[in-house]
């Protein structure tokens, strides 16, 4: 009696139970309906793309580990993350084999040469959709119409092209409202877009569906809330003040809000945690940042949409706003630098 | 001042309290185990000196080792019995420490060596001599000697005076016992208290899940005390001095300082009720209440152990013997685990709490930080435990030191409670201190040299 061996362990000697892992299944969670939609509303092209995705970042992440000697950190779930948000921002007919390409760039690229999980200063996905966007700039911008009748059994050949061969364009392209708005002055309207009832990437036209995923996040405390609300009421307020400034000219703050990757950029890769400040000042910051640079690239740059470069920047950014934001430690005289 | 008066501190944690099981429970007597053994190295300081032999029999209350200088307490007898051996003791760091192996006498009676008693119309340093005498340490756990921390220094002046009975550990329910059953007595310290201090006001600190100890105490305050009950929210690290300043006073103890910096003294209200018990009759600590619980324990509660009763003793008696993993001397979230069953209860011990083979934590894997930022959002001193973290595995303790603040950490362990990633930064943090107080002693060495 009483002689086995005690554990030993230092205190504290109770945890709160949230761990790494559960948070990125978490996310993954928040991102399904998010991606049934998209199959729903793109079809089988769709989930090919969402699919290859998430197998090319998977595997990539497991033989990276294997060949690095090091145990392999799929478990961890956040290569799954990778691989369901790169799928998500591809528009639906995307060659399956960039989309593959995008998946491996992505992990080796944007997670794996800066040390893993937690050492990534971007956004693994981000960086793989950048690297694809300058490869293949046509591909990337070649949209397909939501909602044609055969997407459940048609696959376009875009989608099936040979490796290193030119996508095959199917004549049917569909214009994003961005893009529309951009390049022919057409806007879309607000309703259709609240519902995801128009074109663009994968995953990014569903902004409702993917509000939803993030308010998931928010309540069960995994996600914080400051940097969607922070980068959505800057461009909203930014793009608002313009609008009522020149209305014939600028977009009007609720089609900003609801077009193009915001809401899904917002929500669900501005927020990796590993890429965003730490400190409530510092995130409200990058959040003001990305924002404004959201606003600046949409109106004024070459490109219709900016959120992925905006995140990328306030991922850059945020070693500094972590070195220059520190809050007053308690009893100290020290202020902020 | 820069916190407003909100009645409590900024961010803190919010463990399962677990308070329910015990709290309802009055305290009990323990009986005496067969053999008692005492450490002299029970408080923060130099050691007691022992002044008995081998083979020598004491009376209860006796004084068995004497304080060694200003910053060491006496230890007494906490029954009568003879003096089997003097030889070394374990102790829960490990590490052995001279101490008596007494074997209490059968028919031990409860009647107590009577010493020097100290009225209240006795001088300050009068007091804080009683005190010493009495081997008054901090009964919260810290065992720092009571007499030394009362102390006000020179040209600093005390106005208020806090007193201690947050318990924000959970599982422990030892100061909530003592509020409800010893009011007087800790009245009756409070007044040795205000007499030491000069303090002009006196405040009880009670978080809000104690609140019959809040209505007992308040309906108890002698007409003529400046005493007041103070009902604050529940969250720990609460009842750490300088949160509990902050969540009374609103005022922040400058870094590095003592609560005096800000004209207050904090005391743990178990302690005080002590004071209240013993100065009137000149007598020493034989015993403390203590919070045997945890879910592998049968008969869980609160008891009045003597010091120096061997742990196997009392899990043996509290029926912890089928289902037992791992033991803490304290509370969860900043006591030690045992490392053997052979140690002693001692001053400093305010609970025990035994967790089975289902309730240990185990801590399967370790994942990278991902700066989700909730040991931020977690640490009371506002340090950033993350990037601490991170300093420490690449060993830079001195930009921990120097630019993170590393030496105001006072591991209360919030960071380690939040953390997705099971990465042990209180432990880190522990370490670190460690390593730059070594650092900084041997640089004023060679100063000094």
């Amino acid at each position: 009696m009483l002689s086995k061996t005690l554990h030993i362990s230092t205190s504290p000697h109770i945890n709160k139970g949230v761990s790494t892992d559960m948070i990125m299944k978490n996310v993954v969670y928040a991102l399904i309906p998010v991606a049934l939609f998209s199959v729903y509303a793109f079809g089988i092209n769709a989930l090919l793309v969402i699919i290859t995705a998430v197998i090319s970042a998977v595997m990539t992440e497991h033989l990276l580990c294997r060949w690095s000697n090091q145990q392999s950190t799929v478990s961890d779930w956040s290569a799954i993350i990778t691989g369901l948000l790169l799928g998500l921002t591809l528009p639906p007919i995307f060659p399956l084999w960039m989309t593959f390409l995008g998946g491996v760039m992505a992990i080796a690229l944007g997670k794996f040469v800066f040390g893993g999980l937690g050492y990534n200063a971007f956004n693994p996905a981000l960086v793989g959709r950048a690297i694809l966007q300058a490869a293949f700039p046509v591909a990337i911008t070649t949209w397909h119409p939501a909602f044609l009748e055969d997407r459940f059994v048609s696959i376009s050949k875009s989608v099936m092209a040979f490796p290193f061969t030119e996508p095959i364009v199917d004549g049917i392209s569909g214009a994003t409202p961005l893009s529309a708005f951009k390049f022919d002055q057409i806007t879309t309207d607000s309703a259709d877009l609240a519902l995801g009832l128009i074109s663009g990437s994968t995953g990014e036209t569903c902004s409702w569906l993917i509000a939803l995923g993030g308010i998931y996040l928010i309540y069960k405390k995994m996600m914080n809330w400051r940097i969607p609300v922070t980068i959505l009421l800057t461009v909203f307020v930014l793009s608002g003040i313009l609008y009522l400034v020149e209305s014939q000219i600028y977009p009007s703050p609720t089609f900003m809000l609801f077009s193009g990757g915001l809401m899904l950029g917002a929500v669900f890769m501005a927020t990796d945690m590993v890429g965003s400040p730490i400190t409530p000042l510092g995130i409200v910051i990058y959040g003001i940042f990305i924002g404004v640079l959201v606003v600046v690239i949409r109106i004024w740059g070459g490109l219709p949409e900016g959120v992925m470069y905006a995140i990328l920047l306030g991922n850059a950014l945020t070693p500094q706003i972590d070195s220059l934001i520190k809050p007053k430690v308690y009893g100290s005289k020290k202020v902020m630098v | 001042m820069l916190t407003s008066l909100k009645n409590t501190f900024k961010h803190g944690v919010h463990p399962p309290e677990n308070k329910e099981e015990t709290n309802g429970l009055p305290i009990r007597q323990f009986p005496f185990a067969p053999l008692i053994i005492l450490p002299v190295q029970q408080h923060i300081g130099a050691a007691s000196q022992i002044i008995v032999k081998e083979g020598q029999e004491v009376s209860r209350g006796q004084l068995l080792a004497k304080a060694n200088g200003y910053m060491s307490v006496p230890m007494h007898s906490p029954v009568s019995g003879k003096i089997r051996k003097i030889a070394d003791v374990l102790l829960i760091s490990g590490q052995t420490s001279p101490g008596i192996y007494l074997e209490p006498f059968p028919y031990s009676g409860q009647e107590v060596v009577v010493g020097n008693p100290i009225s209240l119309d006795a001088s300050p340093e009068e007091i804080l001599k009683g005190i010493q005498d009495a081997g008054i340490v901090g009964l919260g756990g810290a065992a720092f000697p009571t007499h030394v921390k009362l102390k006000i220094p020179e040209g600093k002046t005390c106005d208020y005076l806090i007193i201690n009975g947050i318990e924000c550990e959970p599982y422990l329910t030892t100061d909530h016992r003592v509020m409800l059953e010893q009011a007087d007595d800790i009245f009756t310290g409070i007044r040795y208290l205000l007499k030491v201090t000069g303090a002009k006001e006196v405040i009880i600190g009670i978080e809000a899940n104690k609140q019959d100890a809040a209505d007992h105490l308040s309906s108890k305050i002698p007409t003529d005390l400046p005493v007041r009950v103070q009902v604050v929210p529940v969250k720990y690290p609460q009842g750490a001095e300088k949160m509990l300043i902050t969540a009374l006073l609103g005022k922040e103890v400058p870094s590095g300082g003592l609560p005096i910096e800000v004209n207050a003294v904090v005391v743990n209200v178990a302690t005080t009720a002590e004071i209240g018990r013993l100065l009137p009759h000149g007598q020493g600590i034989q015993e403390r209440v203590i919070t045997i619980t945890g879910p592998g324990v049968k008969k869980k509660g609160n008891y009045l152990i003597p010091i120096g009763t061997p742990l196997r003793y009392v899990l043996e008696q509290v029926g912890a013997v089928d289902n037992i993993s791992e033991v803490y001397m304290g509370g969860p979230m900043m006591g030690v685990s045992a490392s053997s069953l052979d140690i002693s209860i001692v001053k400093g011990t305010s609970g025990i709490v035994v967790f089975g083979d289902n309730e240990v934590r185990k801590v399967d894997k370790i994942y990278p930080c991902i700066k989700c930022g909730a040991c931020v959002d977690a640490c009371p001193i506002f340090l950033n435990p993350s990037k601490l973290g991170i300093l420490a595995k690449f060993e830079a303790y001195d930009t921990m030191a120097e630019e993170f603040n590393l030496m105001d950490c006072f591991e209360c362990g919030s960071c380690s409670y939040v953390c997705p990633s099971n990465i042990p930064l209180v432990q880190y943090f522990r370490l670190s201190k460690g390593i730059v107080r070594k650092r900084n002693s041997a640089k004023q060495q060679k100063s000094n040299a």
